[in-house]
């Protein structure tokens, strides 16, 4: 099926039927995912197709279901669970980290452990401090952990369906204004490699290396800058455990200069393990010492002007690349 | 049932005097780490587990060197895993608190407290789905029923009707601190009853009670009737691991609970029991055994004595097993870690 303007929760449900349908063993279980159809409805139309015992809607406990998913997979289902939002997966870390993540480790490569865990994360609109979360960094230092980041509705298809299919425990990090963003859909076409990242623009000049949501609003900072006689570069991770570095070192050969867009907050954030590792491998490529756009030390705020301050936008990343290009904010950005 | 008591009783004796042996390779400095220790306790997962049938499943906490071996792990590999040997039932990577053999259905000895109650209504999901006549032990102590999963993971057995069997090991102490200390109500298997799952308290000392109870609550449970819960109480003779002395316990209740409640002793007298002589009446349980198994010629002293020395060679083979496994390289380490790769492409 092709489809040139599919909802990025479409693509997702898409894919979990698909391989509810090709799979015996898939189960899906989380809060609302059943009857509801979810929250941000990518389960939707599951429960009535595949009945309750393989589309589970749980109690709320974070913990212990996701840690059921865990058990499950160490008999050979392949849970799909579905944490309503990132900020509810701080209770089911131990299930994540201390089990999933360790079980196939600690018994000496006994036991596969085929499980996915969805979560949309990141800063959507107003929810205020305890639902404004990026914990990406948080299961980025894990060892067993994968983490995919999809930030279209062709990378939610092909890492999704990767993910339910793959024997160890992935994290899919979705985002929650991404839920309803559109764009094109290829059900046949064939997927890249799980964790390769994209370069979604290419350019000569700078490389702005992002994922998930700022994938957008890097791709808008590009056309402007483009405007202004900048060619930026844009990579999209689609994964941050692994990192491919290879396609951004390949990157940085041309255009020797680094801007890491993040929404998460600096300080020991996702970009930082980004620009430590190139520049540990890539040091004398670089013509500037790298740059990173990422999220204010704060907790997000309540208030939506706040809100939006203490997240990149496409000014501060139109400034920043600027910046590293050696040229000053243009006036109208402010 | 004198064949099943023999045989329950040979595993007490090898149970024991394979975790004195650990204390010991312990003290020289053989084994690092955590070390929890069994003895007291053997009852519990001795008559559980003869209670088990090979297609059940067993998820046990980090006291499980026993539940291990009685489940059939070679001592050996158990012994070699302790000792971080390649060769150990974990290849080196688990260690004490991490045991796993996936070929018997030990799903792992887990060492963060209340683990276990997911794991095993996990596996018990994936029964239940696939209409599987088979169950999951689920050990775990009195300490891990303040822990949420606790709550959480029972609420979901008794929803979904899981075919988990909740084995509470209450030696009373959770670490340092005394169960009315820890716990607002302290007869764990009334907390069942807020999640309609059957719950029993059972003598954990007497290895015929435990299996009997484990055998009947197994049965319904595979019969697809729901979770059910046994709380055993049982006493632990050591600190809470290696590093601990266990001197927040009075002596004299410690020596009680040796002198007088000692598991192995009980399920002499229980052997004996089978051949009831005059003897029974009287309280001392290996006088009562000494003087009647004499008699009755299946299982007299000699008999008893014949057991020891045979799980005695057992453990001294366990030890030069480990002592001859290599290390694991650190190749071994990453092979584990990438196990399910299957040669995935991932960049």
């Amino acid at each position: 099926m092709k489809n040139d303007a599919c909802l990025y929760w479409q693509a997702l449900n898409r894919a979990l039927d698909a391989e509810l349908a090709a799979d015996d063993d898939v189960i899906v279980l989380g809060e609302d995912v059943g009857l509801y159809g979810g929250s941000y409805r990518v389960t939707e139309g599951l429960y009535a197709r595949y009945g309750e015992w393989r589309v589970r809607d749980t109690p709320i406990s974070e913990g212990s279901f996701t840690g059921l998913g865990v058990g499950a997979a160490l008999v050979g289902l392949r849970p799909v669970v579905e944490i309503m939002t990132i900020n509810f997966a701080l209770l089911a870390l131990d299930a994540i980290i201390n089990m999933a993540a360790k079980i196939p480790f600690m018994s000496g490569g006994q036991f596969p452990m085929p499980l996915v865990v969805r979560m949309p994360g990141g800063v959507a609109r107003q929810l205020a401090a305890q639902h404004s979360q990026r914990l990406e960094q948080t299961l980025m230092n894990v060892p067993g952990l994968r983490i995919a980041v999809p930030a279209t509705p062709q990378d939610a298809w092909w890492q999704l369906r990767q993910a339910i299919r793959g024997d160890e425990p992935i994290v899919v990090l979705e985002h929650e204004l991404l839920y309803f963003s559109k764009g094109p859909l290829d059900e046949a076409a064939e997927a890249p490699p799980m964790h390769r990242a994209a370069v979604c623009r290419a350019g000569t000049d700078l490389t702005i290396v992002t994922y998930s949501r700022m994938r957008e609003l890097s791709l808008r900072a590009a056309a402007r800058l483009a405007e202004q006689g900048i060619s930026a570069e844009v990579i999209d991770l689609r994964s941050l455990r692994p990192i491919d570095w290879e396609t951004c070192i390949t990157s940085l050969r041309k255009t020797h200069r680094l801007l890491v867009v993040e929404e998460d907050s600096r300080f020991a954030g996702a970009g930082a393990e980004v620009v430590a590792t190139l520049a540990e491998r890539a040091f004398f490529t670089l013509d500037q010492p790298p740059r990173r756009v990422a999220g204010e030390e704060l907790p997000i705020a309540y208030n939506a002007r706040l809100e939006a301050a203490s997240i990149p936008s496409v000014p501060s990343i139109v400034t920043a690349a600027r910046e590293i290009c050696g040229q000053q904010p243009p006036e109208e950005e402010s | 049932m004198t064949e099943l008591l023999k045989k329950m009783l040979r595993d007490m004796l090898l149970a024991r005097a394979f975790e004195e042996r650990a204390a010991e390779e312990y003290a020289k400095g053989n084994i690092g780490g955590f070390l929890h220790l069994y003895p007291g306790e053997e009852a519990v997962g001795v008559g559980v587990l003869h209670a088990a049938e090979p297609a059940d499943y067993v998820v046990s906490t980090y006291r499980e060197h026993v539940h291990a071996l009685v489940r059939g792990v070679p001592p050996g590999a158990v012994m070699a895993e302790l000792f971080g040997r390649k060769n150990g039932c974990s290849g080196g990577m688990g260690g004490s608190m991490h045991l796993f053999d996936r070929e018997r259905r030990f799903m792992g000895g887990y060492a963060i407290v209340g683990e276990t109650f997911p794991v095993a209504i996990g596996i018990a999901y994936a029964i239940a789905l696939r209409e599987l006549p088979e169950a999951v032990i689920c050990f775990f102590g009195d300490g891990a029923v303040n822990q949420g999963t606790f709550h959480e993971s029972l609420n979901m057995a008794a929803l979904w009707r899981l075919p988990v069997l909740f084995v509470c090991e209450n030696n009373h102490y959770q670490i340092g601190t005394e169960i009315h200390r820890h716990s607002a109500l302290p007869e764990v298997y009334k907390r069942a009853c807020a999640y309609r799952i059957p719950a029993r308290r059972i003598d954990g000392m007497d290895v015929l009670a435990v299996y009997h109870a484990a055998h009947e609550a197994l049965a319904q449970v595979r019969a697809g009737n729901g979770p059910q819960l046994l709380e055993f109480e049982t006493y632990r003779f050591r600190g809470h691991s290696m590093a601990d002395s266990g001197n927040y316990r009075p002596r004299v209740e410690v020596q009680a609970y040796e002198r007088n409640e000692d598991p192995l002793d009980v399920a002499i007298a229980e052997a004996a029991m089978d051949y009831p002589a005059v003897a029974q009446l009287t309280g001392d349980h290996i006088g009562r055994f000494t003087e009647q198994l004499g008699e009755d010629g299946h299982l007299n002293a000699e008999a008893l004595e014949t057991m020891k020395a045979e799980v005695a060679a057992e453990v001294e083979a366990a030890v030069a097993f480990a002592e001859n496994s290599p290390e694991p390289a650190m190749e071994d380490a990453r092979a584990a870690l990438d196990c399910n790769r299957h040669g995935e492409v991932l960049l």
